[in-house]
């Protein structure tokens, strides 16, 4: 869309009662405006994350539902909605409300348009690094897994893609997931002399090697700087080990701080973590480990206009989380003075497609990408009437989309979805492309199952997983979202302990009965036992589910009763 | 960009190609062989088996004894865990596992010229305490941390 057809649609808008004038006049001004950040410092580095290999633009909704425990209710990154805004002084009903928040989630899509996409981020990039002379741009992973040209491509098309916007430094989490030989390939051969993978965490299982260096060290207009890489630290549980079963992860934060420390001595007057452990895990880890001037955070997908100032023993440290889907880009400015960081700023800025002229070099290159698959990807499914979405704690309405599938096409009484943070949302009315629906599922362990299970091994899934999401030490949380279920209804207490948050499991208004036997169909399974058993891909099963009923309705979404969290500013319900 | 120059496998693997790794063990393992196998304090049920097999008593917490591992495991079957002891006169190291259905999982004689820094892999059922038990100048001295096995999946 130009800037003529988006005034066209504000009119429209405002005609149809969307808007009023004013709010036109405050969008349009804004618009030139929106990406002004004078620069500041001697020490620029821009920060992506988890853009989950979004080329184009998109539409995504922020979560209503993001609990915080423990020490963490209240607290950033644990803030949704109205209680976001008040947390970080934004006002209500702008642009940046729209960027952060899922509140009037449909009307202000349709008012300020899509956001992300490589060729518009490529035009900020490019206007950001401008003005910052020596600039680096850093990758936090997730960029080559989260599309079908992604998968098909093995990571191609983000490889190249990335080598165009210019990353020069990443980490990785689903990158893993192409397997390790995929990703060594990639690193020796595409990204030499290009883009430098870091990983203080990784190591091989057998004598503990480093399999990445765990930093680099750059000169930034006469200061050095060291990124030091944290990937996600449990790859091999979260996702399917064989994998990666020659590296073993972890958080090793006693690594970090030798790692932290030998980058200092070897001159480092900034050091910056890029990091996939998910915020809560990088706010223990600031308090911890001492010597960093900023965690660059992703993983959790929490896009968070301010960094959060963490106290340690030796100092202070930034941890910001920079959101997902090719959303946003995170700009650091900092000025180092007399041999450290004297002070900082820092923005978070939307990509609004509508905002920004795509980059001729960058939208060639998705288009020369996406040809082969255009057709295959623009395959219309079916018609949603509703707002298909997947971000929250317990469920999304894509995810309850796939959940009925599994249940009907596989005669199953329950169906389970991994609490996957990635996908992106359809608006009411729109087709449900291919396309959109390998944003939701394109991984390489698609595998669908049923599987019987008795309703104690059922209860044993969900508090483990629950654990995995609510366990009040960040450093026993994976990062996901709670596992969606189809079927059965049930209760949670997230500030219960382990064994005892599930409650009040129901079948068809029966309660679940330990000992009895029910079948239960899911998918993405992470042992090679079902990868052999081979099953009919998610895409398959879904999109035959959707083509036959051309058109599908709101879905009602099945979450949880929840226990003790009135009140909690994570959740908006 | 990953590191080229010769890492520890590579350096088996080119000893082995040289028929010189098997000479690489032998003096360890004469050491070992001294230990006498204590059966009663491996087939205990638990910690408290354990330690009364083993003669301890009065254990107490010490910062100076490290157990470094993952909180979570990886793979339950073989869990690296790095027992260090910083006290002087260390002359034994434990490894116990409290929800194992056999609680000691390892035990290490300490000589003289030993630095007591052991690593092994332990095999866990489910989530437990694993405590490292460090016998010094005939004292013992523990430190405790939870390891969580779980069933994976779901993240991300």
């Amino acid at each position: 869309m130009n800037r003529r057809e988006f005034l066209h649609l504000l009119a429209v808008a405002s005609a149809s009662g969307m808007m009023l004038p004013s709010e036109i006049a405050r969008a349009e001004a804004s618009a030139e405006a929106f990406y002004d950040a004078p620069a500041f410092g001697n020490v620029s580095l821009l920060h992506i994350t988890d853009c989950h290999a979004q080329l184009k633009p998109i539409w995504f909704r922020e979560p209503n539902v993001n609990l915080g425990v423990g020490s963490m209710p209240g607290e950033a990154p644990h803030v949704v909605g109205e209680a976001f805004l008040k947390h970080f002084g934004l006002s209500a009903g702008g642009r940046e409300a729209h960027a952060f928040t899922y509140l009037d989630f449909e009307k202000a899509s349709r008012v300020y348009g899509r956001v992300g996409g490589f060729a518009h981020l490529a035009t900020l990039v490019k206007r950001i690094r401008a003005n910052r002379p020596g600039s680096l741009l850093l990758d936090g992973g997730d960029t080559w897994q989260g599309s079908g040209t992604a998968l098909w491509t093995k990571g191609q098309d983000m490889v190249d893609a990335a080598k165009l916007l210019g990353v020069d430094i990443m980490t990785l989490h689903w990158e893993c997931t192409h397997g390790q030989d995929r990703v060594k390939e990639i690193a020796e051969k595409d990204f030499a002399g290009h883009i430098e993978i870091v990983a203080q965490n990784i190591k091989t299982t057998d004598f503990g090697d480093q399999v990445f260096e765990p930093f680099s060290m750059r000169e930034i207009n006469g200061v050095k700087v060291a990124i030091v890489g944290q990937a996600f630290p449990y790859t091999p549980i979260a996702n399917p080990r064989y994998m990666v079963s020659e590296w073993t992860f972890g958080i090793q934060e006693e690594n970090m701080q030798k790692t932290v420390d030998q980058a200092r001595s070897e001159g480092a007057r900034v050091v910056v973590v890029i990091s996939h452990n998910g915020m809560d895990v990088d706010l223990k880890m600031a308090s911890r480990v001492t010597g960093i001037d900023a965690i660059l955070g992703g993983h959790t997908h929490d896009g968070l206009p301010k960094p959060t100032i963490v106290s340690n023993p030796s100092g202070k440290t930034l941890v910001t989380n920079a959101g997902s889907n090719g959303k946003f880009l995170g700009v650091l400015d900092l000025d180092v003075k007399g041999g450290k960081v004297s002070d900082f700023r820092y923005r978070l800025l939307p990509v609004f497609a509508n905002l920004l002229k795509p980059d001729a070099e960058m939208d060639a290159l998705i288009t020369r990408i996406r040809a082969p698959f255009e057709a295959k990807l623009g395959e219309k499914l079916a018609v949603s009437e509703g707002l298909l979405y997947r971000r929250g704690n317990f469920n999304g309405s894509f995810d309850q989309l796939i959940l009925d599938a599994l249940i009907a096409e596989k005669d199953a009484e329950i169906s389970f979805s991994p609490g996957f943070r990635w996908g992106t949302t359809i608006l009411p009315g729109e087709a449900i492309t291919m396309e959109n629906l390998l944003d939701q599922t394109a991984i390489t362990y698609p595998f669908t199952t049923l599987t019987p299970m008795t309703g104690a091994q059922i209860k044993e899934v969900l508090e483990d997983v629950c654990d995995n999401l609510f366990n009040a030490d960040p450093y026993y949380q994976q990062g996901g979202d709670m596992v969606r279920v189809g079927g059965m209804t049930y209760s949670c207490d997230p500030t219960a302990a382990m064994g005892a948050r599930i409650g009040d499991m129901t079948l068809a208004g029966k309660p679940i009965e330990a000992s009895k036997t029910y079948k239960v169909a899911g998918w993405a399974p992470v042992s090679e036992g079902a990868r052999d058993a081979g099953g009919e891909p998610i895409w398959d099963l879904v999109a035959r589910h959707l083509r036959a009923r051309k058109t599908v309705k709101s879905p009602q979404l099945n979450l949880p009763t929840l226990k003790n969290m009135d009140g909690n500013p994570g959740a908006a319900l | 960009m990953t590191i080229e120059p010769v890492n520890r496998r590579g350096f088996l693997t080119r000893m082995a190609a040289f028929g010189l790794t098997t000479a690489l063990g032998t003096t360890l393992v004469s050491h070992l062989a001294h230990a006498e196998w204590n059966k009663a304090a491996f087939d205990g049920k638990s910690s408290a088996d354990a330690y009364k097999a083993l003669g301890v008593a009065g254990a107490a917490e010490s910062g100076d004894v490290q157990i470094l591992a993952s909180d979570i495991a990886e793979n339950g079957a073989v869990v690296p865990v790095q027992a260090v002891s910083k006290i002087p006169e260390t002359t034994q190291i434990s490894i116990l596992v409290e929800k194992n259905p056999n609680t000691l999982a390892a035990l290490f004689e300490i000589g003289p010229d030993v630095v007591p820094d052991v690593t092994t892999r332990i095999k866990m059922g489910q989530t437990s305490n694993v405590t490292v038990l460090v016998k010094a100048g005939g004292k013992y001295f523990t430190a405790t941390k939870e390891i969580k096995v779980t069933l994976g999946g779901c993240g991300g």
